[in-house]
């Protein structure tokens, strides 16, 4: 009994002690108050944006950590200057001379101290490590860099000349127009060549891109997978230093969770809310929700390799077979637009008349009975298994697809694996048909045409319709080597004429995405064809 | 008294080799490569296998790999993750004090809930008090506890405002970790925000812990009450009471002792429950205990973390159900004769 009371009494004690902590609170560090928590829907895969293609990867690690050559301004849309403070092109568009800025610093962390600043040998190395295989990071995490590879940077890029420190010159086999919208991605951000040294000698070279330096607003402090992230502001950035002593990544796949958590302020701004929430959080008085036009586009490809895929009537018959008012209602709850081309109607090359999309059943059986399946035929339709901002509920427009493709007599199975394995497979083009969509990297059209239909996607696998057509092809090549504008649109809309025609894939709708965040918070930028960036984010009081 | 223990050890030794021969055998029943399984390497290169193959005494019988288990389990060499490629031994016992904390809490809880109440509720001068508590005690009983847990974070957190819905922590606060115990390692740090980091994580607390501690509470209030009737009725007592003690005096000198004496055992006996609810709690909480932990390795198909998270989940609620045994017979010398240990 002694000892049962002498236990309760030091349990006691103890918290008498922390309630007395607890009570002096005066004494307020004001951390609370500059650090900003964003809730994220998932882990990163790696720290360099070079080596993925997630979203997620991208808002989670590129504007935090690193600059880029060049950037886009996320109002006008246009390419501005980063660490290049001026871009000179030759005026057949094959040399590209960036001039740097002077006293730009990576990080100082634990694990790295830069002697030096920023030169052009941290320019080179990064795109070495890219484009030679023979270059000492070039295997280091998986040695595949999937957007160069989808915009063919190394067959593009004939030489990168060093003119001195501040001055690099890239010389392009070909007249490229969208070479410096690419420069401008969240992809293409600068590694330290210093710290790169320094990993060769200690013999840690995948650490480059575990725990990550670069030279923006923030450096990388901590991670735990599928907890958090956290980041500590830069003292030595380059521009105006941010307000915010950290930033923090509060990882939390489950969207009611993430929805819980901005409402009780353990997140000052959410990433991808639900589209079943938007009605809900426009109504509270303490958020602020604006939608973004984001640069991306949903659409039902076909494998034109399979039949009956491979007749373009089948295909022209099943696009008919999209009821894209119900898809947009039951799936995007009316927050997306219909898509009426692959482009969405945000890009400067979008043609307004360029696809005329109708729901008509009547068509879509005649043309079925002129392609010779009047009795209709079985297939597979693949949803894909994540939520993207493109495509909320792939499942779910799957459903909707299989209701009408019952009509016309078409026995639709749903067919889904977990996303490593139905990445595989599709690039294996095991399928009939699939429903995925396509977020841009850049605001150039070309991003939306090149990787997603081109000959050399087919081959790469990026191309879900596995089709290659040389007309458009060939209009989006001209397209790419053209400089005047009026001229490029010309191509683009010749290229989606071609589309129409051939109907490798049935673009179904743009989603808008949301940013919600509370209203002590401004200045958050997402930036329409990449990530999230906190730089010049303020808090106030919550 | 020695005799007893003994007998109590044996007991957990055997024990233990059951858990470990199924942890062992989960080895070969999980599908995918056995080597893969242990060692929680998933790309495992020739030369590599060979050596493995040798260290894990692959080559001969399964009583030899058995025994070679043990050796890495009791070095602590417990494989690595197939998700995050880190030690799980090192993860395991980083999870565990965050479980430990919050039970521990949860059941302090209910201590000082529950027996003052289950005392009032079997006082027969008092019968208007009995049903009432008898009433809530059913009620909390009966009552699953992620609703509960939902119904609080919907009124308390979305609504009101004034409990954080996850964690034990806010991310805000980097508290360096020492001993796990968020608490304690708050009061050993050397920060700046030391109170602050303090009160976050005390909101952080309760919700979880009032949870937790419905079922123990609701458990605890029932038994109390019945052994205090039991002891109340007892002819020692009414010789006290006819001596002329007063009801206070009767209680602390003679009823007290010997009524808590079932309270223990029946903790004993609901300590499993009480894990089984503290990963149900950590799970809507977000605590980052060993249930979350382990949920989560069941979810990704970590296979050697689940093997490692069931060892220690099970070896906890044998280690605590022989301790809550061992208390129990140092109060009750009765208990002592019991020929065997049991579980």
């Amino acid at each position: 009994m002694a000892k049962i009371k002498s236990l309760l009494n030091s349990c006691l004690i103890m918290l008498g002690v922390s309630s007395i902590a607890a009570c002096d609170i005066q004494q307020d560090s004001g951390l609370a108050s500059k650090t900003l928590l964003y809730c994220s829907e998932g882990s990163p895969e790696s720290f360099n944006p070079q080596l993925v293609t997630s979203g997620t990867t991208i808002d989670a690690v590129s504007q935090q950590i690193y600059n880029r050559l060049v950037k886009i301004d996320s109002d006008s849309g246009q390419v501005v200057s980063d660490i290049a403070r001026k871009v000179i092109v030759s005026s057949d568009a094959m040399r590209y001379r960036f001039y740097l800025r002077k006293g730009i610093k990576f990080h100082s962390t634990d694990y790295f101290t830069p002697t030096r600043d920023l030169n052009s040998s941290d320019i080179l190395f990064t795109f070495s490590r890219i484009l030679h295989s023979d270059h000492p990071f070039h295997e280091v995490s998986g040695g595949q860099y999937p957007f160069f590879e989808g915009i063919g940077l190394s067959q593009l890029i004939e030489q990168i000349i060093v003119v001195d420190d501040l001055t690099i010159e890239f010389r392009l086999v070909d007249p490229q127009a969208s070479f410096l919208a690419n420069m401008a991605t969240d992809f293409a951000v600068i590694l330290s060549a210093e710290y790169g040294e320094q990993l060769i000698n200690e013999n840690r070279k995948e650490q480059i891109d575990q725990m990550p330096i670069g030279s923006g607003p923030f450096k990388f402090k901590e991670y735990k997978r599928d907890h958090y992230i956290r980041y500590a502001k830069n003292d030595d950035y380059w521009q105006p230093e941010s307000n915010l002593e950290q930033i923090i990544f509060d990882i939390t796949p489950d969207n009611s969770t993430r929805l819980a958590k901005l409402l009780t302020k353990e997140c000052d701004v959410l990433g991808y809310p639900s589209a079943s929430d938007v009605g809900f959080l426009e109504k509270r008085s303490d958020i602020d929700i604006k939608d973004s036009t984001s640069m991306n586009v949903s659409y039902w490809a076909f494998n034109t390799e399979v039949p009956p895929f491979h007749n373009p009537q089948v295909r022209k018959a099943l696009s008919y077979a999209v009821d894209q008012s119900a898809i947009i209602d039951a799936v995007y709850f009316g927050l997306a637009q219909p898509a009426t081309s692959l482009l969405p109607p945000t890009s400067w090359a979008y043609n307004a008349d360029s696809y005329v999309s109708q729901y008509n059943l009547e068509k879509a059986k005649a043309l079925l009975v002129e392609a010779g399946f009047p009795d209709g035929f079985e297939m597979d339709i693949w949803a894909m298994p994540v939520q993207r901002v493109y495509n909320p509920n792939a499942s779910k427009m799957a459903e909707i697809l299989q209701q009408s493709l019952k009509e016309l007599n078409i026995k639709a199975n749903i067919v889904t694996y977990d996303w490593g394995t139905f990445r595989k497979k599709l690039a294996n083009g095991e399928h009939d048909s699939v429903l995925i969509g396509w977020l841009a990297d850049n605001s150039d059209p070309d991003n939306f045409y090149r990787p997603l239909l081109s000959c050399a996607a087919a081959m790469s696998g990026s191309n879900r319709s596995a089709w290659c057509n040389n007309e458009f092809d060939h209009n989006v090549k001209r397209a790419l080597s053209t400089a005047d504008q009026a001229q490029r649109k010309v191509f683009y809309t010749n290229a989606e004429n071609v589309i129409r025609d051939q109907v490798p894939l049935v673009p179904i709708a743009h989603a808008t995405r949301h940013k919600v965040q509370h209203k002590y918070i401004s200045n958050v930028n997402i930036n329409p064809y990449g990530g999230i960036d906190f730089s010049a984010t303020q808090k106030g009081k919550p | 008294m020695l005799n007893y223990m003994l007998r109590k050890f044996y007991l957990l030794i055997f024990v233990t080799f059951g858990v470990t021969v199924f942890a062992f055998s989960l080895n070969y029943l999980f599908p995918g490569d056995v080597l893969t399984n242990m060692t929680g390497n998933q790309a495992i290169s020739t030369e590599l296998h060979q050596i493995l193959i040798e260290e894990y005494r692959l080559d001969s019988n399964v009583v030899f790999q058995y025994f070679s288990y043990i050796e890495r389990l009791v070095h602590g060499d417990w494989g690595v993750s197939f998700i995050t490629n880190t030690s799980i031994f090192e993860q395991v016992f980083t999870a565990l004090p965050a479980t430990i904390e919050l039970a521990m809490y949860a059941l302090l809880y209910s201590f000082i809930v529950a027996i003052p109440l289950g005392i009032l509720a079997s006082n027969p001068d008092r019968p208007w008090l009995d049903k009432p508590i008898l009433a809530l005690s059913l009620i909390g009983f009966s009552m699953p506890i992620f609703w509960l847990a939902l119904i609080m974070i919907l009124v308390f957190s979305i609504n009101l405002g004034w409990f954080p819905v996850s964690g034990r922590l806010s991310l805000i606060y980097d508290i360096p970790v020492s001993t796990g115990f968020i608490l304690i390692d708050i009061l050993m740090s050397e920060v700046t925000y030391k109170a602050e980091a303090m009160f976050d994580a005390l909101t952080h607390l309760i919700m979880p812990t009032f949870v937790l501690a419905a079922y123990p509470t609701t458990v605890l209030i029932r038994t109390t009450r019945q052994s205090m009737h039991n002891v109340l009725d007892t002819s020692y007592v009414k010789a006290a009471k006819a001596k002329g003690l007063s009801d206070f005096q009767v209680l602390k000198r003679h009823a007290l002792r010997n009524g808590l004496l079932p309270v223990i055992q029946m903790l004993g006996i609901h300590f499993g429950t009480l894990i089984t609810l503290a990963m149900v709690t950590e799970v809507i909480f977000s605590w980052p205990g060993i249930g979350l932990w382990l949920v989560d390795a069941i979810h990704q198909r970590d296979y050697p973390a689940i093997q490692g998270g069931l060892m220690v989940l099970s070896g906890m609620v044998f280690v605590a159900t022989i301790l809550f045994d061992v208390v129990y017979m140092i109060f009750d010398p009765l208990a002592r004769r019991h020929g065997h240990g049991k579980i």
